[in-house]
């Protein structure tokens, strides 16, 4: 009796601490990866990092101002079709939504939300370069902002939801059309939410790499306008860190160490803004 | 109610017209019509989707049928396209992860839902979802850089002296190849283990805990044989949102998996995995046929993730729906 009495505490405290350990493991990935990204990026990161071309292939130096402005570019323009498409969707499923209808969307947002980057990718070719015959920059930027609408457009809904009913009540009360009530009094009590989804959808695509090999490519000049092929962080990681050459790796470092700033801090402040209650933007 | 976008319905015919025009100013139909576009748009681009994949696949389909899935050549020079070893890598890949990240993700998921205080667990989550949030192609050049030389250098010539009787663990060396693969992917689909698992064991209703305690079992044994089992289908559900995440997974699998279309049983190998082959080959592939059968594969792998995130969002929602039940 006593000797089972002691096995099944010996268990319990085992198991207990082995899930302490899987836990500490999970979280301690984080502080490692961030370490590591700071100790060798840091060191290659320079003013030259931030304002020079890439150098030709042998020659050390450069840098990738042309990657973090084509970077810019992408999400400007992926904010600019995935925004609107969320935003205005999210409020037709919680404000004007049917049963049916609003099934069929929010299934549909669940799927697209569940499809591969590369399968992104391939789709974004074969509607947006192969018409045209070139690689480009809208296209590339086309495809983020198909991956930002399923974040945005759920999120919106979850967070219009949560906006209490007696609020949209006495708006109405006071004769307000229904718009009105969504645009003045809905929309505003809900915004912070909205912005929170926005910049984690932001944050999200900034690292995808996957859709962009084959939309907005890669290149070693600047890229003016919208319709060539430009640099972007993430695919120039990619490049730089499977080819063979010391300098590269180190800059790959240094835009991983970029890139990954960017993306921690944004996921910080978004989170932060909003504190608790995230649970509502998840799956 | 879903479609109510003509607003005369129940008018009669006499005063129709002023209605509209009183309904149209008031401007509620049009705010409707128009978010209604931005949503309908959505399974537009969705159907669009499908509708590209299918189409751009069709010389593929018609030439190789379903052998494409269970023929090992892959010769685009001589246009023979099978895609076994894509398939065996991503699926063998897959599987790794999960071997590795289901223990760990449930028992962090476990931890942070059973016994750290509340504070503690909303800190560590808050981690786990920056965890989420890091960029594939970060987790692909720690890959290169870390996990490769670590696996070459000390795990695999352990596991070849201790577990070499395995055809697992056979075979020459290389630090790249199925395991490096699967342990990359281990590391990035832990973090969604563990936030839908720990939600669905935090929906489970405490009087389950408190009866198995007041029962005389150990905290642990609670854990284990009470709360665990009745979370049993969301867990599930977790799994296959992060199997369907490992099979899409394309960049971090590219760069450290190897990329050499063979089928072998031991780990060691380097192998070939289908969003790896996408992203390889997709700009330079030349000819109709090509460009056909990569496609296909990203179809392939469109259908293996709608599955798996379907039943993943069954099974969550069965679970999620029945805690909240029975409070």
């Amino acid at each position: 009796m006593n000797y089972r009495m002691e096995w099944r505490k010996a268990v319990n405290a085992v198991m207990l601490t082995l899930t302490g350990v899987c836990a500490l493991l999970a979280v301690s990935v984080l502080f490692f990866i961030l370490g590591y990204l700071v100790w060798h990026g840091g060191r290659a990161l320079n003013w030259e990092f931030f304002t020079q071309l890439p150098k030709p292939v042998g020659e050390a130096g450069g840098g990738m101002a042309n990657a973090i402005l084509g970077s810019a570019k992408l999400l400007l323009v992926a904010a600019l079709v995935g925004v609107p498409i969320g935003f205005f969707g999210g409020i037709y499923l919680a404000e004007f939504g049917g049963r049916t209808f609003a099934f069929l969307v929010r299934y549909t947002t669940d799927l697209l939300n569940g499809v591969p980057s590369i399968v992104i990718g391939i789709f974004a070719y074969s509607a947006l370069v192969l018409p045209f015959r070139h690689f480009s920059t809208l296209a590339g930027a086309i495809a983020l902002g198909l991956m930002m609408i399923p974040i945005t457009l759920r999120s919106t809904e979850e967070f219009l939801r949560l906006v209490p009913r007696a609020l949209r009540e006495g708006a109405l009360a006071l004769g307000a059309s229904k718009w009105k009530t969504i645009l003045t009094v809905v929309v505003p009590a809900a915004y912070r939410g909205v912005l929170t989804a926005v910049l984690l959808a932001m944050a999200r695509v900034a690292g995808e790499t996957a859709p962009l090999l084959f939309t907005a490519f890669n290149n070693r000049f600047w890229s003016p306008g919208w319709s060539q092929p430009t640099a972007s962080l993430p695919v120039m990681i990619y490049t730089y860190a499977i080819a063979p050459y010391e300098d590269w790796h180190r800059q790959a470092w240094a835009a991983g160490l970029v890139l990954l700033g960017l993306v921690l801090i944004t996921n910080m402040v978004a989170r932060g803004v909003l504190a608790r209650g995230m649970s509502a933007q998840r799956s | 109610m879903a479609t109510a976008a003509i607003p005369v319905k129940h008018a009669g015919p006499g005063w129709g017209l002023r209605a509209l025009a009183r309904r149209l100013r008031n401007g509620d139909e049009i705010a409707h019509l128009f978010t209604l576009v931005f949503a309908a748009s959505v399974i537009l681009i969705t159907s669009l989707l499908v509708y590209e994949l299918w189409v751009n696949s069709a010389l593929a389909r018609h030439k190789f049928g379903l052998s494409f899935l269970f023929t090992r050549v892959w010769d685009p020079i001589f246009d023979q396209f099978g895609a076994l070893p894509f398939v065996y890598g991503t699926l063998v890949t897959s599987a790794v992860a999960l071997v590795i990240a289901v223990p760990v993700g449930l028992g962090a998921a476990i931890f942070l839902a059973e016994l750290a205080p509340p504070k503690i667990s909303g800190a560590l989550a808050f981690v786990i979802d920056l965890l989420a949030a890091v960029p594939s192609v970060i987790y692909g050049l720690l890959g290169i850089f870390v996990v490769v030389p670590l696996l070459r250098e000390y795990v695999q010539p352990f596991l070849k002296a201790t577990l070499g009787f395995l055809p697992l663990f056979q075979g020459p060396i290389y630090g790249v190849g199925f395991l490096a693969a699967g342990v990359v992917l281990a590391v990035m689909v832990v973090p969604f283990i563990i936030s839908v698992s720990r939600e669905v064991l935090l929906g489970v209703p405490g009087d389950q805990r408190e009866a198995a305690l007041a029962l005389g079992a150990t905290r642990w044994e609670a854990t284990w044989k009470v709360v665990v089992p009745y979370a049993r289908t969301g867990i599930l559900g977790s799994i296959f949102l992060a199997l369907a995440r490992a099979l899409g997974e394309t960049m971090a699998v590219t760069m450290v998996i190897g990329n050499n279309p063979q089928i072998s049983a031991s780990l060691f190998a380097p192998g070939y995995s289908i969003a790896a082959v996408i992203a390889n080959e997709f700009s330079e592939a030349t000819g109709d046929l090509y460009l056909h059968a990569l496609v296909e594969l990203g179809l392939v792998l469109f259908l293996l993730t709608f599955i798996l995130n379907g039943l993943a969002r069954l099974l969550i929602l069965a679970t999620t729906q029945r805690g909240v039940g029975q409070e």
